[in-house]
């Protein structure tokens, strides 16, 4: 396994102590492996996202283990945590425009990871940079390169953060709503982008989205989670064709579909997300579930297996499908 | 009060002057609007998708006569805004409101929400303490909120229950017309289902009929009977939603319809799946962009417009797989296509 997390917790400090956003999260990911995250806001889905690159904020604490190409990473130094990003783990934000710094051209900031990780010359790197602009499929490279990041289009800028995050080859890209700012056009361009480079170097990738059909289309897995815990992980064909938890098939029935009648009733979610409980018993989408019950509110309920790494933690799982 | 069209924009046309420093300078010049024209009758919503640079929200803010175009006209319930004096203009707004995409930015942290939901009716004047009181409870009450919330603070409530806070200001002078500007689309998706649901309602028991500005297909397909679908300042195809999507006339809208994730299939890249159709037209000794074809997923150059945008061609000619020597040369205009109510802006549409 190239990333084997279990127990993942994170807890970030608040005015009012300590608050869990992401509790016993266990996940693998295999060498050139596509896994989706998905959830709403709160769901933990970017913390879990930002603990893989070591880089929750101030004061958080995590614990349980992450295992990188066999080294452990919760309790890394600093140090030797800056050698791994940018070289063996790197990541993709959603707004390139605030990752990306303003004041320095685009080739420059591509250049910077390889003269850092690869002790290249500037001259090599600028060179280099050019190289993987143009392999991003940047019109261009070179002016792309000379030009500060105001001057590019989204959609360009979202490439050269793309070119700025494969340029050490990773193993491990992590891409937090890498399309989400961006026209529809020019996503299903970024995500052929990012499917093309994922099947010619065999670099795993952590799609997170809040949107299912863009998960849908482009990994192997998926995981869902909400209010900091998987609810349900598998192979994306199973878990969106045949989904074990009711949160998950939630999210599916809240969607307006294609081909739906005009103005037909969407199901709805009542009450407003929950924030992650921490420690406390239950399972944290009960109350809001329609299947809830007594048991719900009081066991944490157990992961149930479906097969194929078809995993859902629901009391309840057997009969989300046959309700279906 | 008249049997005409609700809303009826005719020839719209707005350049916003560049501020003629620094690297944008020129590609500003290209006009947000080029002459756009439609109408929409009571009862039925009409949608615009498109793009961001499409001019979407510039129409928006000129149905809604919050900016004025350089030439071009708007008449809600046959009243034309542009030549009413200020004071009419003021109260023919208040037959039309607007929802905004944001609803932290749009409700003023500090207020109430009584005062919030109230201050589209000081523009009517002359509204009684009580008739508001009443208002802003019946407007929190068809939003599904409690009349007991007016007394609240925005930050009380969570982002669904904001939004709706930002409807129920909209309704609050009955109005006829309301703009929704991507209303949803900063909201999670089941909150999203309970605001798409309550403008549904609004549509079939308050009479409220929807100019919905999104770029999320499957949100407009969900509201609007008709939709327009915009590529730099023009509508380039305009039909029964559904029918639309499902069999687009002109490449742009198919290269949307396309791009759109779906639960049931990957997203194309580009054109991707009209391999085989450009090689029947090479085939057949057509010219064909395969500049466009080839490059796939490459991102199109945004602001410089080619000399063929900037001259009498088809504005879409640089991003078409299927443009051809006359698609350079002469603009199509939007023309109704075999009857049925689709019009489209191609020389060539699709079939």
């Amino acid at each position: 396994m190239l990333l084997e997390v279990s127990e993942l917790a994170v807890d970030v400090a608040t005015r009012r102590g300590f608050q869990r956003v992401v509790d016993r999260t266990s996940f693998s990911i295999a060498e050139g492996e596509g896994l989706g995250m998905v959830g709403e806001s709160g769901s933990g889905k970017t913390m879990t996202a930002l603990a893989l690159m070591g880089l929750t904020p101030e004061g958080a604490r995590v614990s349980g283990s992450i295992r990188f190409e066999g080294r452990e990473l919760v309790g890394l130094e600093e140090d030797a945590m800056r050698q791994l990003r940018g070289d063996r783990i790197a990541m993709i934000f959603q707004e390139p425009m605030t990752a990306l710094n303003p004041l320095r051209r685009v080739g420059a900031q591509v250049a910077e990871p390889l003269m850092l990780h690869r002790a290249l010359s500037k001259r090599e790197a600028l060179a280099r940079a050019v190289q993987l602009l143009e392999h991003v499929r940047l019109a261009e490279p070179e002016r792309a390169a000379r030009s500060y990041p105001f001057a590019l289009s989204g959609g360009e800028r979202q490439r050269a953060m793309i070119a700025m995050a494969i340029g050490c080859s990773p193993r491990l890209v992590i891409a937090d709503e890498p399309t989400t700012a961006l026209d529809v056009t020019v996503q299903a361009r970024i995500l052929a982008l990012i499917d093309g480079l994922r099947s010619e170097s065999k670099m795993a990738i952590v799609l997170v989205s809040h949107d299912l059909a863009v998960i849908a289309g482009h990994c192997d897995r998926v995981i869902v989670m909400y209010a900091g815990v998987i609810m349900e992980s598998g192979p994306v064909e199973a878990v969106l064709r045949e989904p074990r938890n009711p949160y998950t098939l939630a999210l599916l029935e809240a969607r307006p579909g294609p081909g739906a009648p005009r103005g037909a009733r969407l199901k709805t979610i009542p009450a407003a997300p929950a924030v992650a409980q921490g420690n406390s018993e239950g399972c944290p989408f009960a109350g809001r579930c329609a299947l809830t019950i007594d048991i719900c509110r009081k066991v944490t309920p157990p992961e149930v297996a479906f097969g194929a790494g078809h995993i859902s933690r629901c009391h309840r799982a057997g009969e989300v499908g046959l309700a279906r | 009060m008249s049997e005409g069209p609700l809303l009826e924009v005719s020839s719209l046309v707005k350049t916003y002057r560049s501020p003629g420093v620094g690297p944008f300078a020129r590609k500003n010049a290209r006009p947000a609007l080029a002459g756009v024209s439609f109408s929409i009758e009571q009862g039925r919503s009409f949608g615009i998708v498109g793009e961001s640079g499409s001019g979407k929200s510039t129409l928006a803010r000129i149905a809604l006569a919050l900016d004025r175009p350089d030439s071009g006209g708007v008449r809600l319930q046959g009243r034309s805004l542009f030549d009413l004096p200020r004071r009419e203009l003021r109260a023919t707004r208040a037959h039309m409101q607007m929802i905004f995409q944001d609803p932290y930015g749009s409700l003023d942290p500090r207020q109430r929400v009584e005062k919030i939901v109230a201050e589209p009716l000081a523009a009517l004047g002359g509204v009684s303490r009580a008739e508001r009181q009443g208002r802003v409870r019946a407007s929190l009450e068809a939003v599904g909120l409690k009349a007991s919330d007016a007394s609240k603070h925005p930050h009380e409530f969570s982002g669904g229950q904001r939004q709706r806070i930002a409807i129920a200001r909209a309704l609050i002078t009955r109005p006829r017309l309301v703009v929704a500007d991507e209303p949803v689309s900063a909201l999670d998706v089941s909150v999203q289902a309970q605001t798409l649901n309550l403008m549904s309602d609004l549509e079939r028991e308050a009479g409220v009929t929807f100019l919905l500005i999104s770029h999320d297909l499957a949100v407009v397909a969900h509201i609007c009977e008709t939709t327009a679908v915009m590529y730099r300042g023009r509508i380039v195809e305009l039909g029964e939603t559904a029918a639309m999507f499902a069999k687009p006339a002109h490449p742009y809208t198919r290269e949307l319809v396309d791009a759109t994730p779906r639960l049931d299939r990957p997203t194309h890249a580009p054109l991707e799946q009209d391999a085989p159709i450009v090689a029947a037209l090479v085939e057949r000794g057509d010219e064909v962009n395969d500049r466009v074809y080839k490059l796939g997923a490459t991102e199109p150059r945004q602001g410089q417009a080619s000399r063929a945008e900037t001259a009498d061609g088809c504005p879409y000619v640089s991003r078409c797989a299927f443009a051809r020597p006359r698609c350079r040369e002469e603009a199509p205009v939007l023309e109704t296509k075999d009857g049925g109510g689709r019009k489209v802006a191609c020389h060539f549409p699709l079939d």
